[in-house]
């Protein structure tokens, strides 16, 4: 190891051809639960796949806990990988899966079929173990992918979007499952682009778009740039103006702005409690019928905006 | 903390003896894959092809009763054209084609299949996977196309009759021909196989430089001494226990000595597996793009 952090990347750069993966990442992971988040296409696995040695960088240089990611004999004994690939070896148990992996590790038949039962009860799948992974639903897959990271007992995680696929129950636990793993002295390192999520998880950001590092830091300060970040809704119902001219008294609210067609209304919030009270009045008071209800700018872009706008402390 | 030490213990043990590891990492490589050559769905193509010549010769032997009464009369000619068919329909045609299967798809096969990873994720130097890749290939090959050779032999034996069978294996020279051929199999799947890994590791799509191999290897006869040698063929024929005619247009040259063809073509092949680990060593998990 060399010093406390986990991954560093130096200077760099990743291209598929002409097409920019990431581009002159300078990023210090710090050991601990860090989350890596952006939106579809930012390069989150670009450089989840860069940190594991499955590609190679254009450009500059990466280590996990010291090891060169040019080695992956090395590196896998530290490091677990649950990537995004949703294919596997055909004709394999998910039993069979993970024990075929432990095998290919250099254990022997009892360790790794001890491995293999400890893992797959972690994320749940003993009572699937014997029935091909062919057959598993996306999130028992996503759990079986989940049970081979962790199945040689790394010290170093590196998961891309685990909780996609997953029931909110498995969610629920799985997010455990990390928390848990945290604090045997595991690190973590988490993609996701559902940013409520990653407050529950992880204790540092970083903040990916277009191939960039544009944030990084604490959750609690990205949180409180968020909770100070009004957020717009749309409300369609049957008089919009009505329910405009009751909003606007409303010291929560931002904005509000009717709809092009006039059949609905925007309404830009920084309290969403004290506005769900408001609009339940109205409807009580005034007779109003609701149609829908929708957040409007809540993904990751507005929210980039917003940090950016603000100068999020990007370091790009 | 127990659990500690002994992966310290592990590790000292890896980096000290390390072809113990990696024999055991091949070996479960080798399980793994020798499973999928077996009963993969690419495998039916391979049990097609190592049909084929057995099936020619249970025709022959079985249905033409000319030609069975022939084979037993003139078993000296008989012999003669079984080395050549031999030649141009299990050495040329099944092992060529079957190695190229088998092998090519090796990796290409995990590339299209998406499951390559499985593997990189492992802590496992890229080169035993590649020898534990290999084998696997060789063991399904081997097998199959060793059965198919001794299939065909087993009908040509059959029409010759049972005493004279006999007497050819034991007290004949039959015995040495028939491990001969089984050894040239052996030995075409071990020449084509290590080829065709490594085509596989440096083509998108193989079936090109595969089809140029093979125009190669059948206008070998045609060729000066020199350019003969950089062929699997040249060796596999001259390694033939029974002479084999290439025709009026022939170059002859001077067959290479067993001595020196068969370490000579181990040798090739270590060469061309190295090349294959310095690949694999540089590739990257992209199925998007690829
Ligand atoms: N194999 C590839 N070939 C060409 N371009 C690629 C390849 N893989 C990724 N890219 C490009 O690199 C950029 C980053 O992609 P990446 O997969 O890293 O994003 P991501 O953040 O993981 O997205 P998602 O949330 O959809 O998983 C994208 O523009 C993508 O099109
Ligand atoms: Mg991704």
């Amino acid at each position: 190891m060399s010093g406390a952090e986990t991954i560093v990347f130096e200077d760099v750069s990743k291209f598929y051809g002409e097409v920019l993966g990431v581009n002159r990442i300078n990023l210090t992971i710090a050991p601990g639960i860090t989350s890596l988040v952006g939106p579809n296409g930012s390069g989150k696995t670009t450089l989840m796949n860069l940190m594991t040695g499955l590609i190679q960088p254009t450009g500059g240089r990466i280590s996990v806990t010291g090891i060169s990611t040019g080695e992956p004999e090395r590196l896998f004994r530290k490091v677990g990988y649950c990537g995004q690939f949703d294919s596997f070896p055909k004709g394999l148990t998910g039993y069979e899966f993970i024990y075929s992996y432990l095998l290919v590790h250099g254990e022997t038949k009892k360790e790794a079929e001890a491995g293999t039962w400890k893992a797959l009860e972690r994320v749940d799948l003993v009572g699937a173990a014997h029935r091909k992974v062919e057959g598993y639903s996306k999130g028992m897959r996503q759990r079986a992918r989940l049970a081979q990271s962790i199945a040689h007992e790394p010290e170093v995680m590196i998961l891309d979007e685990p909780l996609n696929g997953l029931d909110p129950m498995a969610r629920a636990e799985t997010i455990r499952l990390f928390r848990e793993l945290a604090r045997d002295g595991l690190h973590l390192i988490i993609s996701s682009h559902i940013l409520h999520e990653v407050d529950q998880m992880s204790d540092r950001v970083v903040l990916i778009n277009n191939g960039y590092i544009i944030a990084e830091g604490q959750v609690s300060g990205v949180r409180d740039e968020m909770e100070e970040h009004p957020i717009q809704y749309l409300i369609v119902c049957d008089r919009p103006s009505l329910l405009a001219a009751r909003v606007f008294a409303e010291d929560s609210v931002v904005e509000a702005r009717l709809t092009d067609d006039r059949g609905g209304l925007f309404v830009k919030t920084r309290n969403l409690d004290s506005f769900s009270l408001l609009l339940n009045r109205v409807v009580l008071e005034e007779n109003l019928t609701i149609e829908s209800v929708t957040p409007v700018d809540d993904d990751l872009n507005a929210v980039y905006h917003y940090l950016i706008g603000a100068g999020g402390g990007g370091q790009a | 903390m127990s659990s500690a030490v002994e992966a310290a213990a592990a590790g000292a043990e890896r980096v000290r003896a390390p072809w113990r590891l990696w024999r055991r990492q091949a070996a479960a490589i080798l399980r793994l894959e020798v499973k999928k050559n077996f009963w993969g769905k690419r495998a039916i193509l391979m049990y097609l092809l190592a049909a084929f010549p057995v099936a020619i010769f249970f025709a022959l032997t079985q249905f033409d009763k000319r030609a069975a009464a022939d084979i037993s009369q003139n078993w000296g000619e008989a012999k003669v054209i079984f080395a050549n068919i031999f030649e141009g329909l299990v050495l040329r045609t099944v092992v060529f084609f079957g190695s190229a299967w088998i092998f090519m798809n090796l990796f290409r096969g995990e590339i299209v299949d998406k499951s390559l990873h499985y593997y990189f994720l492992a802590p496992l130097r890229r080169e035993v996977l590649v020898a534990g890749k290999y084998l696997s290939g060789l063991v399904a090959s081997g097998v199959l196309f060793g059965l198919s050779t001794a299939g065909s032999l087993f009908f040509l034996y059959m029409a010759r009759g049972y005493r004279a069978s006999i007497d050819d294996l034991v007290g004949g020279p039959g015995g040495g021909e028939v491990l001969a051929y089984l050894g040239i199999t052996v030995m075409g799947c071990l020449g084509y196989g290590a080829f065709f890994l490594v085509i596989g590791l440096f083509f998108r799509n193989p079936i090109i430089p595969a089809l140029v191999a093979w125009g190669w290897e059948w206008i070998n006869f045609l060729l000066p001494p020199v350019l003969k040698k950089l062929s699997v063929i040249h060796y596999l024929h001259s390694l033939m226990p029974v002479p084999v005619y290439e025709g009026p247009f022939a170059l002859v040259a001077e067959p290479t000595p067993v001595w020196i063809a068969a370490p000579g073509m181990l040798l090739t092949v270590a060469a061309v597996l190295v090349a294959a680990g310095y690949r694999i060593r540089r590739l990257e998990i992209r199925y998007g793009g690829d």
